[in-house]
């Protein structure tokens, strides 16, 4: 099937799921809708019960959808048996058979749809040359570590050539620095052949990291959709802001407002200038958010033309960083994050009366 | 409603059918050669005896009426059936007493297996099973051959002199206990220890802690925790007990009949088909109710036991 | 010799009785075997070790005739017990509950519920209903009632190996472009072996174990091991009796040996 070069792999169309009936129904998925490209990097990140892992196996198959469309290259799977469906799954146990040796493992979807002996025998040499696990091909999947597993997992999903990759938490199990190693290591087995990666996770830093774009879920629903960067700067609520990193929340009105971008007056009476989203009218009582690493904490003079003042609570030293906790007037708790760098000198000590500036167009207003 | 709906419930409904599917033969078996016959039974324990064993397809209570009662022949006064009446109260008594003896045997050996270390605690629940799963008649011939006249316990006694002639075990309801208790000990070990194996032992320690010794602790603390292997123990052995046939052919001789001989009597030289349905039915009926029983003894002590 | 800790598993006196219960189960087996080799014609008096019981035993034309019989209806029935159950296990297992499960399962572990002597009355009476219209007096009786007897003790490991089996692999195979019946043969099934052939195992002893249901539903001629041996209680009694039961007794050890080594085999 020729494939456009900005064709949508998957369509999510106003996908819902229900478990349960009657009294105890449990809304797992609202309406979702979303559409992810070909050869893409695609994260569904969000916390557990949010609905990710569900949409994920309605994609794979293991569930029907109670409601709405799944497209693949147009094509609707949703009535489709997994088996049936050019989209294979990297399990968050890995579910490796236990009766088979490695490279049985690898060759198993080959071998179920009927490829001749040799040609099973060069992809599986093939996939264990990608995932460097040559020399243990006929080890039973008993006798391997962890780490080992996983990419046996994500061989024997790869290799029979699927349109769509599904891949549900599989580095939660491994430790620290392998599941560094392994977030590379995806990265570029991605980008080396082609085929779209959907990949759910919980971890924010991971899906930052590694995802070309990032789905934000939370109680069954995608509350937005975008790259890193844009998640990570202009959070659309909330939730997304609170979820990602660390941010600080303030309350405000909108003094005025022009181009998408508004001028906040805040409790303190100082003026910032923030991202405004579509809709909102001046007069209105917002909250913007601003990452601790766009602020600065500044002392003496410089301090009263701030737009928060307040006295520093605690100074909390990181190596790299010093996260200042500032106790705002009026109000709560402020954190800037300084880099520890021989220019910021200037100790700050606890107790002390200080103000905190904001860098210029680095606000964000919240759909609240 | 919506396609995907369709096509939840369409295989849904395929999944229950496949199912039925599978269940399908074992259940036509079960059917046909376990429960559709007691059917028959019920059929069977309404009609008249046939001269030469089987039925005559006529109506009649008289096998219902004589599992209790018994007619005089000369001047038809009703009765009680005497004889009936002492071999249910054998049975049931007798099925009682076992399930006292294994209990008493069992619960320190189920105590000494789960205090063992954990490698080797396989191995003795293997040596409790063995012997029940060698042949029941085997079983009791084996106990038969040991408290016979000339065996080996009357052997011993008199080699050492403590009796000079043979006490007579065999052929009574002694005999008859010691070959149930024998054959059924298994049942009321396993049970038990699985109760103990999921003991907490830091529930004992806290009753040592607080001044309790051996004894009390045995009391107050370990006997309500197992009670559930207790319970389960003591079904498994009462009802296989209640209905027992081999044990008290071979050690009771023909004159200690319980319930199980009784039946069989009517299908063979009792000639009584309708009676021996109705017994039969009788001994299911006692054995439901020790069920029902069970059951609500076992539900009503889950609120409060673990394990 | 000092105590090093307290003993909370220790309870006065228990561990005598368990060694006494022990002594009481293993006794009058080992009596048994032992006087299987007694020279003499006697179960009581010793006079040497011999093994003329048991060549009389396998010389003894009855015994092999009962013996085969016993063999031919135990792997019959248990091999049919074991294909029944495994469909019942593979249908009722893993499942939120279906409609009508709880008759199903009433109907599959009836056998274990219902006194011995009950099933074998209703049997008896149902085929003779049978015999009488059709006449048909062969080993097909005994095979049906032992099959069905058979059933709920095959159920038991094959549907508690079902249970710990991981749930993800067959979902992993049908992700794998595997057929519902391409995942049962080549991920359910070699992974079910061992509880299949533990079922096996236990309906083999099982059926050879039943006494009751064989006495009342055989016809003339139809003796098993158990039956044969039941009718040889009313006799005199010789050592012969004690070696047929020795061969006995070590066909159900290796058959119950090999059941507990692979129920303890875990993959």
């Amino acid at each position: 099937m020729p494939e456009q070069p900005e064709a949508d792999a998957i369509q999510i169309r106003s996908v819902s799921k229900v478990f349960g009936s009657g009294d105890e129904q449990v809304k797992a998925l609202d309406a979702v809708s979303v559409a992810i490209r070909q050869n893409e990097f695609f994260t569904l990140l969000g916390p557990s019960g949010c609905g990710k892992t569900t949409l994920l196996r309605l994609i794979a198959g293991f569930d029907f959808p109670s409601d709405g469309e799944i497209l693949l290259y147009g094509q609707d799977i949703a009535p489709l048996p997994p088996y049936k469906r050019p989209v294979n799954t990297v399990f968050q146990s890995y579910a490796l058979f236990p009766h088979m040796t490695v490279g049985e493992n690898i060759g198993f979807g080959l071998k179920m749809l009927g490829r001749p002996r040799a040609e099973v025998e060069a992809r599986v040499a093939a996939m264990l040359k990608l995932v460097k696990m040559e020399p243990l091909r006929n080890r039973k999947t008993s006798q391997i570590s962890g780490g080992q597993q996983q990419r046996v997992a994500l061989a024997r999903a790869l290799a029979p050539q699927p349109k769509v990759l599904l891949l549900d938490e599989p580095l939660s199990a491994l430790d620290y620095k392998l599941r560094k190693e392994m977030q590379i290591e995806l990265k570029r087995l991605q980008a080396e052949t082609g085929i779209t990666f959907i990949f759910v996770t919980h971890d924010q830093e991971e899906a930052l990291t590694m995802s070309d774009r990032i789905a934000v879920m939370s109680s069954g629903s995608i509350l937005q959709v975008g790259t890193s960067r844009e998640i990570y700067d202009h959070p659309a609520e909330r939730f997304v802001a609170d979820f990602i990193g660390e941010t600080n929340f303030l309350d405000g009105e909108i003094a005025g407002a022009a181009n998408g971008r508004a001028d906040v007056r805040l409790g303190s009476g100082a003026v910032v200038s923030a991202s405004l989203p579509k809709g909102f009218e001046p007069g209105r009582k917002v909250t913007i958010v601003v990452r601790p690493e766009h602020a600065e904490v500044v002392a003496g003079d410089a301090a009263q033309g701030a737009a928060l003042r307040g006295v520093l609570e605690n100074a909390v030293y990181f190596g790299t960083d010093t996260h200042y906790h500032i106790r705002i007037d009026g109000s709560g708790i402020f954190t800037v994050r300084q880099q520890n760098s021989r220019r910021t000198a200037v100790a700050h000590a606890v107790g002390d009366a200080v103000g905190v500036a904001i860098e210029p167009d680095s606000a964000q207003v919240l759909k609240d | 409603m919506s396609r995907a709906r369709e096509t939840e419930q369409a295989a849904r409904r395929r999944d229950v059918r496949l199912r039925w599917l599978l269940c399908a033969p074992a259940l036509v078996v079960l059917l046909l050669a376990a429960s559709g016959p007691l059917l028959i039974v019920v059929t069977y324990s309404l009609l008249t005896p046939g001269n030469f064993g089987g039925v005559v397809w006529q109506f009649s209570l008289e096998g219902w009426f004589r599992v209790f009662f018994s007619r005089d022949i000369f001047d038809d006064t009703v009765g009680f059936a005497g004889a009936h009446l002492d071999i249910f109260w054998r049975s049931i008594r007798l099925a009682l007493i076992t399930t006292l003896i294994t209990a008493i045997l069992g619960f320190p050996t189920a105590w000494f297996i789960a205090t063992r270390p954990p490698a080797t605690r396989p191995i003795w629940l293997f040596l409790v099973t063995i012997p029940f799963w060698t042949n029941l008649v085997i079983r009791t011939f084996a106990i038969q051959e040991v408290i016979r006249n000339e065996g080996l316990i009357n052997n011993l006694l008199r080699w050492a002199g403590i009796i000079s002639s043979p006490i007579q075990m065999l052929y009574t309801d002694f005999a008859i206990l010691v070959g149930m208790a024998y054959v059924f000990l298994p049942l009321m070990v396993l049970p038990l220890f699985a109760s103990m194996e999921k003991l907490d032992f830091r529930l004992v320690e806290a009753g040592y802690d607080l001044y309790a010794n051996r004894l009390r602790v045995l009391w107050h603390v370990i006997l309500p925790l197992v009670k559930p292997g207790f319970i389960a123990g003591s079904i498994l052995v009462f009802i296989p007990a209640i209905g027992a046939y081999v044990t008290p052919r071979i050690l009771g001789g023909g004159r200690n009949l319980m319930l199980g001989n009784l039946i069989e009597l009517q299908f063979g030289q009792g000639r009584n088909w309708p009676l021996g349905a109705a017994l039969a039915l009788t001994l299911l009926v006692i054995v439901v109710a020790a069920l029902i029983f069970y059951v609500r003894t076992a539900m009503r002590d889950s609120g409060g036991q673990r394990g | 010799m000092a105590r090093s800790r307290f003993a909370i598993g220790r309870l006065p006196g228990f561990a005598m009785m368990a060694m006494l219960t022990f002594a009481f189960l293993y006794l009058p087996i080992f009596t048994l075997v032992a006087y299987s080799f007694n020279a003499a014609a006697s179960m009581t008096v010793w006079e040497g070790f011999s093994l003329r019981w048991y060549e009389a035993a396998f010389a003894n034309r009855t015994v092999q005739d009962v013996s085969i019989r016993s063999l031919v209806l135990a792997v019959s029935a248990a091999s049919i017990a074991t294909a029944l159950a495994t469909m019942a296990a593979l249908a009722t297992t893993r499942k939120r509950h279906f409609p009508g499960q709880t008759m199903i399962y009433a109907l599959i572990n009836q056998p274990l519920m219902v006194p011995e002597i009950v099933t074998g009355v209703a049997l008896l009476i149902f085929f003779a209903m049978i015999k009488v219209q059709t006449g048909y007096t062969g080993l097909g009786y005994l095979i049906a009632a032992h099959s069905a007897f058979c059933i709920p003790f095959a159920y038991l490991p094959i549907r508690a190996r079902l249970e710990t089996m991981d749930l993800t692999l067959e979902t992993a195979a049908a992700d794998l472009y595997a057929t519902s019946w391409r995942a049962f043969r080549h991920v359910t099934l070699p992974l079910l072996a061992p509880g299949i052939i533990a079922g096996f195992l236990l309906g083999f002893v099982i059926s050879l174990d039943t006494v009751v249901i064989t006495e009342l539903v055989k016809s003339a001629g139809q003796d098993t091991l158990s039956t044969y041996m039941l009718g040889q209680m009313r006799r005199v009694v010789t050592p012969e009796t004690n070696a047929i039961a020795t061969l006995f007794l070590l066909l159900s050890l290796a058959a119950v040996t090999i059941f507990f080594l692979l129920s303890r085999k875990r993959v």
